[in-house]
C-alpha cells in the first residue's frame, strides 16, 4: 500500500524512563503475543457487550460455546473441522507470506470437492488406489484454478485479491451446476451427487466417525508449508517479497513466478479440504454444504491472526473452530444466535488491523 | 416489442443502481488513494438497517435515513482506522465485510425472531415514480422505479464534477496521488480521507436502501450476494473515475438483467449466476490487453505486483 507507511520501530538503544517495574510492564507489552492474544479478549469483550445488548447472558453463552465444542462427545467432530480450518488457513496464510490476498477459497474449495467426487465416484479401483488420487487431482485441478489469478496480476494488473473474488463465484456456479444437472444423483430431493462406494471413503482413523486420514494429509500440508517457509529459498523469498514487493524484485526474486506457486500452492490447500470432506461422511457433494459452514473466512481470519507464520496457525484455529463448533451449542443452549461466531470472527479481525494505533501512539510518544 | 425493449432497459437500470451509488463510493475513496473492499458488507449493513428502518418508523424514508446515517456510521471503523491510524484497508475490510454478515444475521433473530429474511406485510418500501405512467418513452422506463434511480446518475455526475472543477476535488485527487505533496501543500491528507470514505459509507447506506426497499421489499441474509464485489470491479476498470461509472455499471446491470431473461427461457440459473462475474473479469483483462503498460489507476492496483525487471 502506497498510503500505508511503516513508522520507525522505537529502538531497544532508547531507554525507558522510569522505574524498572515499568519499564518491565513496557518490555512485556511489546511481546508480539500481546497483539494477537489482546485482539482476542478485545473481541470477546466486545462480543459479550453485543449479548448484553441483546438481553442475553454472555457468560452462559461463552461457556455454551466452550461446553459444547468441546466436551468428550463432540471432540471427534470438533477435530475434523480444526483440519478444515487449518487446510482454509493454509489456502489464504501462503500468499499472505507475500502480501497477497486470496479471498476465492470457496471457488478451490468447491473445484477440490467436485474433482474428488468425479474420481473416487466412478473410478472402480482399490482404495489405497483411489483415495490417494482423488486427493491429488483435488489438488491439481484447484491448484491450476488458484494458479490462474498469478498471470491475470502479472500480465494484465489485476490484483489478485480482485480475481480471486471474481474467479470464486463463477466456480461455485459451475459445481452447482453441476451437481444439480449432469452429474447429480437421480431422483434424489437436493442436489448431490451419489454415494461414494465403501472402497472410496477415508480411511477412519479408529473408530472415530467425523476424524479420518484426511486431518492427517491436512496437518501434514501444514508440515510442509512450515519447512518450506522456514527452511528453504522459496519460502526465504516470500518473505522478502511480502515484506518489501520491491527489494524483492530488485534482489532476483522473480515475482511473477513467486505469485503463481503461492496461489497454485493456496489453491491445491484448498482443493484437498474439498476432497477431503468429500470423501468423508456423507460420503458425496452436497449442493452448498461445503461452503456454508463458513470454513473459508475461518481460516483466513486463522491466517489472518497468525500473520501467516505456519507454527501459528495450529493455535489460532483452534480459536476458530471452537468458535464454529460451540455456535451452535450456545444458539441451543443459551439462545444467543449463531451468527455471533460471525460476529466474533469480524471483530478479531478489525482489530487486528486496528493495532497500528500502538504503534501510531509510540511514534507520538517518541517523538513528542 | 417496443414495451418489451423498454421494459428491459428498466430491469437493467434497477439492476445497475445499487452497483453504481457503491462503485461511487469506491471510486471516491481510490481517488484519495484508501482502497475500499468494504463496499459489499457496508451495502448489506444499508439494506438491513434500511429495512430496519422502515419497519420502526414506519416510513421508507425514515428507512432510507436510518441506512445512511447508520451505515456512515459503520464506515468510520474503515475511515479512521486506514486514514488516520495508517492500518491496512484491505485487512480492516475483510473484517468489517464478515461484521455485517454476523451482525445482520444476528441482528434479525434478536430484533425480529426470524432468520433467513424479514418482510412484515407492514414493512414500508421506496414510493415509486407512478406519475410518469403516461408520458411516453420514460414512462415504462421509470414509472416503476424509485426516486433513487435517476438520482445515482445526478449524484455521480455532480460528485465528477466536484472532483475536476472544485478545489476541494481537486485536493482530494492531490491526496490520492502523491499524499506526501499534497501534505507539504498543506492539504490535511488524513482528513480528506477520512471524510471522504465516510461519505462512501452514506453512499453505500443508499445502495443498500435502493436494493432491499426499491429493488425488493425484503432483507434477505447475505442478500447483496457479491454486488459490493462487482462495484469494486467497476471502479478498477474505470480507474477510479466517477464520470464512467455508468458505462461499467449499466454493463453488469445488463448482464444481470440478461440472466433474467435466459432463465424466464430456462437457462440454467446456477449458470447466470455467474454471468456477471465472468463479464466483468473478461472486460477487466480487455481493457489491461489494450493499455499495455499503462498505469491507469496507480490508487486501486497498489497490490498488483510490479512486473521485475
Amino acid at each position: 500500500m502506497t498510503s500505508t507507511t511503516t513508522p520507525p520501530a522505537t529502538g531497544p538503544e532508547a531507554p525507558a524512563p522510569g522505574r524498572p517495574g515499568a519499564r518491565l510492564v513496557r518490555a512485556a507489552l511489546r511481546h508480539p503475543a500481546v497483539v494477537p492474544v489482546g485482539a482476542v479478549v478485545l473481541a470477546l469483550l466486545i462480543g459479550a457487550v453485543i449479548i448484553l445488548a441483546a438481553g442475553l447472558d454472555p457468560v452462559t453463552a461463552y461457556a455454551a460455546v466452550i461446553s459444547g465444542a468441546l466436551e468428550p462427545g463432540s471432540l471427534d467432530y470438533t477435530f475434523s473441522v480444526w483440519g478444515f480450518i487449518i487446510g482454509m488457513a493454509l489456502a489464504a496464510a501462503i500468499p499472505l507470506r507475500m502480501g497477497e490476498f486470496n479471498l476465492g477459497g470457496n471457488g478451490q474449495l468447491v473445484l477440490g470437492g467436485l474433482t474428488a467426487a468425479v474420481i473416487a465416484g466412478n473410478l472402480p479401483l482399490p482404495g489405497p488406489i483411489v483415495i490417494p488420487l482423488a486427493v491429488l487431482g483435488a489438488a491439481v485441478v484447484s491448484g491450476a484454478f488458484g494458479a490462474i489469478s498469478a498471470p491475470l496480476a502479472t500480465r494484465f494488473g489485476i490484483p489478485i485479491i480482485i480475481s480471486t473474488l471474481l474467479l470464486s463465484p463463477i466456480a461455485v456456479a459451475v459445481v452447482s451446476y453441476l451437481v444439480r444437472f449432469p452429474l447429480g444423483e437421480a431422483g434424489a430431493a437436493v442436489a448431490q451427487t451419489p454415494r461414494l462406494p465403501q472402497d472410496a471413503r477415508m480411511w477412519a482413523l479408529g473408530d472415530l466417525s467425523y476424524s479420518n486420514v484426511g486431518l492427517l494429509i491436512i496437518l501434514a500440508l501444514l508440515v510442509v508449508f512450515w519447512l518450506v517457509d522456514s527452511r528453504s529459498a522459496v519460502g526465504f523469498e516470500l518473505r522478502v517479497v511480502g515484506a518489501n514487493r520491491r527489494f524483492g524484485a530488485y534482489g532476483g526474486v522473480r515475482v511473477g513466478r513467486l505469485a503463481l506457486g503461492a496461489m497454485a500452492a493456496a489453491g491445491a490447500a484448498a482443493g484437498v479440504v474439498g476432497a477431503v470432506m468429500v470423501m468423508s461422511s456423507p460420503f458425496r457433494l452436497i449442493d452448498g454444504a461445503l461452503i456454508s459452514p463458513g470454513y473459508t473466512f475461518a481460516g483466513l481470519a486463522a491466517a489472518l491472526l497468525a500473520g501467516g507464520r505456519p507454527a501459528l496457525i495450529p493455535v489460532t484455529a483452534i480459536l476458530f473452530t471452537v468458535l464454529q463448533v460451540g455456535g451452535a451449542a450456545m444458539e441451543r443452549s443459551a439462545d444467543v444466535p449463531r451468527q455471533l461466531s460471525d460476529v466474533l470472527q469480524g471483530v478479531v479481525i478489525v482489530v487486528l488491523a486496528l493495532r497500528t494505533v500502538l504503534d501510531q501512539r509510540r511514534t507520538e510518544r517518541s517523538s513528542a | 416489442m417496443h414495451v418489451f425493449e423498454l421494459g428491459f432497459v428498466a430491469a437493467v437500470l434497477l439492476a445497475a443502481t445499487p452497483i453504481l451509488y457503491a462503485a461511487l463510493a469506491g471510486a471516491l475513496s481510490a481517488q484519495a488513494g484508501v482502497f475500499n473492499i468494504a463496499l459489499e458488507g457496508q451495502m448489506l449493513w444499508g439494506a438491513f438497517a434500511a429495512v430496519a428502518g422502515s419497519y420502526y418508523t414506519g416510513s421508507a424514508w425514515g428507512g432510507l435515513l436510518t441506512a445512511v446515517l447508520s451505515t456512515a456510521l459503520f464506515s468510520v471503523i474503515l475511515a479512521v482506522g486506514a486514514a488516520r491510524w495508517k492500518a491496512d484497508p484491505i485487512i480492516i475490510a475483510i473484517g468489517t465485510n464478515l461484521l455485517a454478515i454476523g451482525l445482520t444475521g444476528f441482528l434479525l433473530r434478536v430484533l425480529f425472531g426470524v432468520s433467513g429474511s424479514f418482510s412484515p406485510r407492514e414493512l414500508q418500501g421506496l414510493p415509486k415514480m407512478t406519475f410518469l405512467t403516461d408520458v411516453p418513452v420514460i414512462g415504462p422506463i421509470f414509472s416503476g422505479q424509485t426516486v433513487l434511480v435517476p438520482f445515482a446518475f445526478v449524484v455521480i455526475a455532480a460528485a465528477g464534477i466536484w472532483l475536476k472543477v472544485s478545489p476541494a476535488g481537486l485536493r482530494l485527487r492531490g491526496v490520492g496521488e502523491h499524499p506526501d505533496a499534497a501534505a507539504s501543500l498543506g492539504v490535511e491528507v488524513a482528513r480528506y480521507q477520512t471524510w471522504v470514505t465516510i461519505v462512501g459509507g452514506a453512499l453505500c447506506g443508499i445502495a443498500g436502501a435502493q436494493l432491499a426497499l426499491g429493488n425488493v421489499t425484503v432483507f434477505t441474509e447475505n442478500m447483496t450476494a457479491g454486488r459490493g464485489w462487482i462495484a469494486v470491479a467497476a471502479v478498477m476498470l474505470v480507474g477510479g473515475r466517477p464520470l464512467w461509472l455508468p458505462v461499467a455499471c449499466l454493463g453488469f446491470g445488463a448482464a444481470e438483467a440478461l440472466g433474467f431473461r435466459l432463465q424466464g427461457i430456462g437457462a440454467p440459473q446456477q449458470l447466470t449466476d455467474a454471468a456477471p462475474y465472468a463479464i466483468t473479469l473478461l472486460v477487466l483483462i480487455a481493457t489491461r490487453i489494450r493499455l499495455p503498460r499503462r498505469r491507469t489507476a496507480a490508487a486501486v492496483t497498489t497490490s498488483a505486483p510490479t512486473p521485475a525487471a
